[in-house]
């Protein structure tokens, strides 16, 4: 784009925000809207609406998650149940141990999944990155192993979960944990924001488009890579921290299972990944569409429709709700 | 763990034995992955979708696993170079190949468990036949038919497959493509024939590999899954492009399996495909025979 203005070329009257912020403001707003919205209502709504919400919202931050790398970076995490996994065993061994805040069991969930993420990029991104994908599938298989193996987390069983006391501000355990996960949603679109329009999201699509391009001209491929598998590995796994409380009784097959995987690759990949808000509008999309089947029908039903949705919207619309919506704004002038 | 000299005999036997079968696996994903560049993460599927057409006929028709082959074989060759068109033109004409194209496989193996998963329920599905059951024993080694016949079944298509790379020109073709595609093209040959030829194979040979497993075990739609880092295990530790580096890899990790699963129980034994894999990526990307 050329710095000269052309002389129809009126600049922006800035407002409040600077227009660059603007996205980032936007979602701030969002986010404590919904918040509030949840406050306000309360138990007043069935919980069942907290348990569909709870579902969308986490899928909202595992498909961000998810595109942070694989969106902007273009490389392809097959091993988004694993790192989700981790999260959840990590707040299982901290309220086995320790009973400790679910803040803390969250912080110390994307620790651990974070680091795991760094040594697995560390091990693998030097290679094709392809390589990374098949690595990403055998980590979720031998961190499932090991959990079976471990008898202390349940092993095969899987494990029951005593929900913590509830502080007076909430009305119920499902409306804490929504309000939780709206929070940990904007977080989640906020840094994947950021990282968009950062030197790091700029450097990233440099690499997704041609990476022995970027690293000729100066971009520090392995660097801003690791960045990216770090948070999203971090993101996802703060994602599942939660997750043990909200069924209250986990094992392997479930905490491990492929829909995660699936529904977190599909979510951006029908969105759109190029953007930040192309994740939450397939995971809304998808999310919801879920919901009702599987209320309608039934959940293999459901699951099976996201595969269908995946293959068609990847072979008919590869850019996704995001590239539909940008070909009809140009079509229009 | 109590260690004898006699388990570790049979132990090694029929990790040897377990490993032909492994080989007859892994052998497709040497082809798309290892020659052609194409990451089919769903070859597992392909193989769950032989085993059922075979579960299939045999219940019907009470047809015998191999005649299922005979049949199916060739669909799966037909099917694979169809399926193959439809990724070229989607995907690898667009160059889209690594992201949309991979997400794509990971759909196309989704819809196959769970279609299976709706049709046949999660039900674990068996056959017999006369070569299911039986031992045979030299000495203090026993090794069973149903294992055997698979690692035969295996060695014989390797064999086949090497000898179609190197003897005829087709082969050779494919063999060119996974050196130089360009190359390929300035010859005069057409590389996306050559391509689609070549994923024809890979795909029947999931076929025939599927139908091997379901005389090994009783299958049921997800067990693909275990299958899908025990090929690119090998693919990987084989050298990716190497028809013998397959076998030998295969075997290596079948004794290895074996071993883990006599002395550490069977629960271990996903974990060790994985683990290898991860380690061969980790500290050797080029695989034993690699360069």
């Amino acid at each position: 784009m050329s710095t000269q203005a052309s002389p129809a070329y009126q600049p922006r009257k800035s407002t409040l925000v600077p227009t660059r912020l603007r996205s980032g403001f936007a979602i701030v707003l969002a986010g404590t809207i919904l918040i509030a919205a949840t406050m306000l209502v309360g138990s007043r709504v069935s919980e069942y609406y907290y348990l569909a919400a709870y579902t969308i919202l986490q899928f909202i931050v595992l498909g961000t998650a998810w595109n942070i790398l694989g969106g902007y970076g273009g490389y392809v995490n097959f091993g988004t149940a694993g790192f989700f996994a981790v999260g959840c065993y990590t707040t299982i061994v901290l309220n086995k141990l320790f009973q400790l805040p679910l803040l803390i069991d969250m912080a110390a969930a994307a620790a651990t999944a974070g680091l795991l993420g760094l040594a697995t990029g560390y091990l693998t991104l030097r290679l094709r990155g392809v390589f990374f994908s098949i690595a990403t599938l055998a980590l979720a298989i031998v961190l499932q192993t090991v959990i079976i193996n471990w008898s202390f987390v349940g092993g095969a069983r899987g494990v029951y979960v005593v929900r913590q006391e509830i502080s007076g501000l909430f009305d119920s355990y499902a409306h804490l944990l929504v309000t939780l996960m709206v929070g940990l949603a904007t977080c989640a679109v906020l840094a994947a924001w950021a990282v968009e329009k950062s030197w790091i999201g700029i450097g990233l699509a440099a690499i997704r488009d041609d990476e022995t391009a970027a690293e000729t001209s100066g971009v520090p491929s392995l660097r801003l890579k690791l960045i990216a598998t770090t948070m999203s590995g971090a993101l996802m796994g703060v994602a599942g921290a939660p997750f043990p409380y909200y069924i209250t009784y986990v094992d392997p097959a479930t905490a491990f299972s492929l829909a995660i995987t699936v529904n977190s690759i599909a979510m951006p990949l029908i969105g759109g990944t190029a953007t930040w808000w192309g994740p939450v509008v397939g995971a809304i999309m998808l999310g919801s569409v879920q919901q009702i089947l599987t209320v309608t029908i039934s959940s293999a039903a459901n699951l099976f429709i996201v595969g269908v949705l995946l293959v068609l919207f990847v072979t008919a619309a590869p850019r996704g709700v995001v590239g539909i919506v940008r070909a009809w704004k140009r079509g229009r002038k | 763990m109590n260690f004898s000299w006699d388990l570790l005999v049979n132990a090694i036997i029929s990790g040897v034995v377990l490993g032909g079968f492994y080989a007859a696996t892994a052998i497709g994903v040497t082809i798309e992955f290892g020659m052609l560049d194409i990451v089919n993460i769903a070859h597992p599927a392909f193989m769950i979708v032989g085993a059922y057409l075979a579960y299939l006929v045999w219940n019907s028709f009470g047809f015998d696993p191999f005649i299922a082959m005979v049949i199916f074989a060739p669909f799966g060759l037909f099917f694979g170079r169809a399926f193959y068109r439809a990724y070229h033109f989607f995907f690898e004409r667009r160059g889209d190949e690594s992201l949309q194209g991979l997400a794509f496989f990971f759909g196309i193996l989704f819809i196959i468990e769970i279609g299976l998963v709706l049709i046949f329920g999660v039900d674990y599905r068996s056959i017999t036949a006369p070569y299911i059951g039986p031992t045979f024993g030299i000495g203090l080694i026993s090794v069973s038919w149903r294992m055997m016949v698979p690692f035969l079944v295996g060695l014989g298509m390797l064999a086949g497959i090497q000898l179609y790379l190197s003897r005829t020109f087709t082969g050779r073709t494919i063999l060119a493509v996974s050196q130089d595609i360009e190359a390929v093209r300035l010859i005069g040959a057409d590389p996306i024939r050559a391509k689609e030829i070549a994923f024809g194979i890979a795909t029947a040979s999931a076929i025939v590999a599927g139908i091997l497993l379901l005389i090994i075990q009783p299958v049921e739609p997800s067990v693909g899954r275990e299958y899908i880092g025990r090929a690119f295990a090998i693919c990987v530790l084989g050298g990716m492009a190497s028809v013998p580096g397959t076998l030998v890899a295969s075997l290596i990790l079948g004794v290895a399996e074996t071993l883990t699963a006599t002395f550490f129980g069977p629960s271990w034994s996903p974990a060790v495909s994985f683990g290898l894999l991860l380690v061969t990526l980790a500290f050797r990307p080029a695989g034993i025979f690699g360069r």
